[in-house]
């Protein structure tokens, strides 16, 4: 695959894209916010399956006049298993009291327990606040790696990419209510990897490009490395697009979610290490003489 | 081109042959099984017992095979519902002085065990079972201790004659002494400083004559390790009585402690026993002449006494009762026989002797949980969980001669009751009161679709990928496609040495390694491309190919691995699953991507001096 595109004339294009997703992404974020799962707010879930199919309604008004107001009823994969949701309670007993209920409604019935999970408030919060801290300091770590391996700009380079998925990726989990939980966050820093290295890679190319091509045009070396290397992003993306789609056909429904949002965040990171990040190389203002007093590589040398 | 040294040939098969023997015990399917063990921890499984199974099952013609383990029988069989139908005839067949526990045994090849292999654990999403975090209270333990050592305090200013006007514990757990003159109030202080070296920073004696002691943090430090120290034994002994094969029991961060406990369904059971800080106290009832301040009153359980006064004085607890046992008394109502240890039996002795024709009471302690709100900084009412102290008197029995170290206590309600105090008695008291601050129970059939969703989304996306590869590069291909599948087998290697848990996230991972895996020759290979495309000569292209990708290889791979490794460390739950298998997915992908696919490369066109073309 050998490509000759003029990525850079469509450079403008792109950023109004961008700007257009990032604005539907924060207001979606303002307006609907996130639908924070278990992990964050703590509460109790119930997963039951019903051999004979399950009546939502049924159980929804059982659940209602036996005391449990705030229940959320909904069927969950198929209409045989049913998720119950009590966000935000406190007692950890919730669950086997909702259980023997049913239970007792449905004798006749062999009612099979999927999962029960109960998250306290405490855990809650700590899982909130270790979920941040974690992507904080993954962010930080790789800013300092690419700092240190290719130049600062790099790194902010590559941090405006990772910025703009990350919004984009939580924009879509707020606009189609996707689970905000502990899968959801996994999903979300396998994005930041996943986006991170398809940045390196083309920035690596613009790198050696820098000291190879005999031209002063940084716009110039960009184009060239973004075409040399966008045979290999979009086979990569393919086959990682492949893995993911397998798991969201047949992964099941625990995994489907995560599977969702790596599908949008491999889409997003894809674009963005070709446009956002050499768009934000170029507006910081890269130059040749940034690479060019470093020692040049010898590459040829190095052995795998 | 380079030729490729001999010694990368030898470790690269040394690697592959590694992988190969290491993942093989994954292969073994378990068998179904069920282990029996004593209920005392210090009986080891026996011939004895070995044959009383044998002759239990002999009765209904099972197909099983015995084995006798270190600490208990293994009962392997030959289908789920057989291990089901064994249980319930052990369980009925043999007496109540065993544990009958399900299992999964494994059926690795003796010389596989013999050098280590074992097969992957498999988490409890994909196992069905239960996860509990508890969280200790420890204030309860630091409040337990003071109130002892008040008693103690009190008992010796008397003794001292040094006259105090008011002695109690504060809220903020610190105990307050006041006296009503200053020279009780020095002679006090320094006869304290002398005698409890655990107040050694206390503020001095203030103005009005009051003592404030406050525990040094050494000492808090020390009674809270203890007391989770002890509640992770008690822990440890009441899930072995629950009968699980393969409990998780750890303390996690400062004051919490993980259970995990395989294959358990009835959680509401489960808890009701681990979290149940069930006790006994033995006190004589109190005279009439018993001061105010020495007895308490306490009401009857289930109210089938009027409430009586007992002294405060404590001649044992349920730390010295030594075993249990439920039965039943003579008229068929539930009793619980007691052994104590050494140290029990005389005290019971001493206190009981003298009080002959007195009345000796039991009583039931129990810490429960309830829900208060507090108001929260915002103004708004905060629920938040507490615990509290019930104490009820089980049973009043009139001393007819001094006890010794065994006897029987009667008052119970229920079989259930004797059987759960008995059970409680024997797998000791915990330290501290205990609330359940996260539970996740998988049920066995979400379970086994877990297991299912999992291996089918990896064959499908495994295909998916080998057929592009083989597809699009062609002989390089194979090289990837074999790589690949040999980055499979080490990743599941590695895994199973590590005695890492699979999970569902886990699983997650090894596809997404997959996808990315190909990354690093889809590097390779485009380059191989370009630098055929300039004009190279085959063997210098792959030569070329391969030496300026790896630098890129190797910048994506460790960023990617910061990430994987910092979700390790700040992660929990499926997080960590899904890091566990993505870093080392990392590693030996960059291993079999780089080395593994030159090997073949070379093994394939190395010897081809004249080659013209490659198939890429």
């Amino acid at each position: 695959m050998s490509f000759n595109i003029d990525f850079l004339a469509w450079r403008k294009l792109a950023l109004i894209v961008s700007s257009i997703f990032l604005v539907v992404s924060i207001s979606s974020l303002l307006i609907k916010g996130l639908n924070w799962g278990l992990d964050f707010t703590g509460g109790t879930l119930v997963e039951l399956s019903y051999p004979n199919g399950a009546e939502i309604d049924s159980i929804r008004d059982t659940l209602r006049s036996e005391g449990f107001e705030g229940a959320q009823v909904a069927n969950f994969g198929s209409n045989k298993e049913v998720l119950i949701k009590l966000p935000g309670t406190i007692s950890d007993s919730l669950g086997s009291e909702i259980i023997s209920l049913l239970k007792k409604q449905n004798l006749n019935e062999d009612i099979d327990l999927r999962r029960i999970e109960y998250v306290g408030p405490q855990i809650g919060s700590e899982l909130r606040d270790d979920g941040g801290t974690a992507m904080l300091i993954a962010l930080a770590f790789m800013m300092l790696y690419i700092a240190f391996r290719f130049q600062s700009r790099f790194a902010g380079a590559a941090v405006i990419a990772l910025i703009h998925d990350v919004i984009i990726v939580v924009g879509i989990f707020s606009l189609l209510q996707i689970d905000s939980d502990l899968t959801g966050l996994a999903a979300l820093l396998a994005v930041i990897g996943y986006s991170l290295n398809d940045t390196i890679v083309v920035s690596d190319r613009i790198r050696e490009n820098i000291r190879a091509m005999d031209t002063e045009d940084v716009n110039e070396i960009i184009n060239t490395s973004l075409n040399q290397t966008l045979g290999r992003t979009l086979v990569t993306s393919l086959t990682t697009l492949l893995v993911l789609f397998s798991l969201y056909l047949l992964g099941g429904e625990l995994i489907k979610n995560f599977a969702l949002a790596l599908i949008f965040g491999v889409i997003v990171g894809t674009y963005s290490s070709i446009y956002i990040a050499s768009n934000a190389l170029i507006m910081m203002g890269l130059s040749k003489d940034h690479l060019k007093e470093e020692e040049p590589e010898n590459s040829d040398n190095n052995l795998p | 081109m380079k030729r490729y040294g001999l010694w990368k040939y030898i470790l690269i098969l040394l690697v592959l042959s590694f992988g190969v023997i290491y993942s093989l015990p994954n292969l073994y399917s378990p068998d179904p099984a069920v282990q029996v063990s004593y209920n005392s921890s210090s009986q080891s499984a026996d011939v004895n017992l070995q044959n009383r199974i044998q002759s239990v099952l002999d009765s209904d013609s099972l197909l099983s095979k015995i084995e006798l383990n270190d600490d208990y029988v293994l009962i392997r069989l030959e289908s789920y519902e057989e291990q089901l139908k064994a249980k319930d005839l052990l369980s009925s067949g043999l007496g109540s002085d065993v544990i009958i526990a399900l299992n999964l045994a494994q059926t690795t090849p003796d010389w596989l065990s013999d050098i280590g292999g074992e097969p992957m654990k498999l988490g409890l999403d994909l196992r069905g079972g239960v996860h509990f975090l508890m969280q200790v209270d420890t204030e309860a333990a630091i409040k337990n201790r003071q109130n002892g050592t008040l008693q103690d305090i009190r008992r010796r200013l008397r003794e001292e004659k040094i006259r105090y006007t008011n002695a109690y514990i504060d809220e903020d757990l610190s105990i307050v002494l006041s006296f009503n003159d200053e020279t009780n109030t020095t002679t006090a202080d320094s006869f304290i400083d002398d005698n409890y070296p655990q107040f050694a920073g206390s503020p001095q004696p203030n103005s009005n004559n009051s003592i404030k002691l406050v525990l040094a943090e050494e000492e808090v430090d020390q009674i809270e390790s203890d007391a989770i120290d002890q509640n992770l034994t008690t822990l440890r002994n009441r899930v072995n009585e629950l009968g699980v094969s393969e409990p998780i029991v750890q303390r996690q961060g400062k004051k919490r402690i993980v259970v995990q406990l395989p294959g358990i369904q009835d959680t509401a059971e489960a808890k009701k026993i681990l979290g149940k800080t069930a006790t006994l106290e033995f006190h004589l009832e109190a005279q009439l002449d018993t001061p105010r301040s020495r007895k308490t009153s306490y009401p009857f359980k289930g109210n089938r006494g009027a409430p009586a006064f007992l002294q405060d004085a404590l001649i044992l607890s349920g730390d010295q009762v030594a075993t249990a046992q439920a039965s039943f008394d003579e008229n068929g109502f539930p009793q619980v026989n007691i052994t104590l240890d050494g140290e029990g039996g005389s005290r019971m002795h001493r206190a009981t002797r003298g009080n002959i024709g007195k009345r000796l009471g039991v009583l039931f302690v129990e810490q429960k949980t309830r829900t208060v709100y507090q108001r929260g900084a915002d103004g708004n009412q905060v629920p938040t969980q507490e615990t509290y102290e019930v104490k009820e008197i089980i049973s009043l029995a009139t001393i007819r001669a001094a006890l010794g170290t065994s006897f029987r206590i009667t008052g119970l309600d229920s079989p259930s009751e004797s059987s759960e105090l008995a059970l409680l008695l024997r797998a000791g008291a915990l330290a501290a009161p205990m609330r359940f601050v996260e539970e996740r129970t998988v049920g066995p059939s979400l379970g086994a679709d877990n297991i299912q969703a999992g291996i089918f989304s990896m064959e499908l996306g495994m295909a998916l990928v080998l057929l592009f590869i083989l597809f699009y590069y062609r002989v390089f291909g194979v090289a990837a496609s074999l790589a690949l599948s040999f980055n499979i087998v080490l990743l599941v290697a590695i895994m199973s040495i590590l005695s890492a848990t699979l999970t569902l996230p886990g699983i997650a991972g090894i596809v997404l390694t997959v996808g990315m895996a190909v990354d690093a020759n889809v590097l390779i290979f485009s380059r191989i491309r370009e630098e055929l495309k300039r004009g190279r000569k085959p063997l210098d292209a792959i030569d070329a190919g391969y030496n300026k990708a790896f630098l890129t290889i190797w910048d994506a791979n460790v960023t990617t691995l910061i990430v994987a490794v910092i979700l390790l460390s700040y992660g929990s739950g499926p997080i960590k699953g899904f890091a566990i298998t993505l870093s080392i997915g990392i590693i030996t992908s960059m291993f079999t991507a780089i080395m593994g696919t030159r090997a073949f490369v070379n093994l394939i066109y190395g010897s081809k001096k004249d080659l013209t073309r490659l198939s890429i």
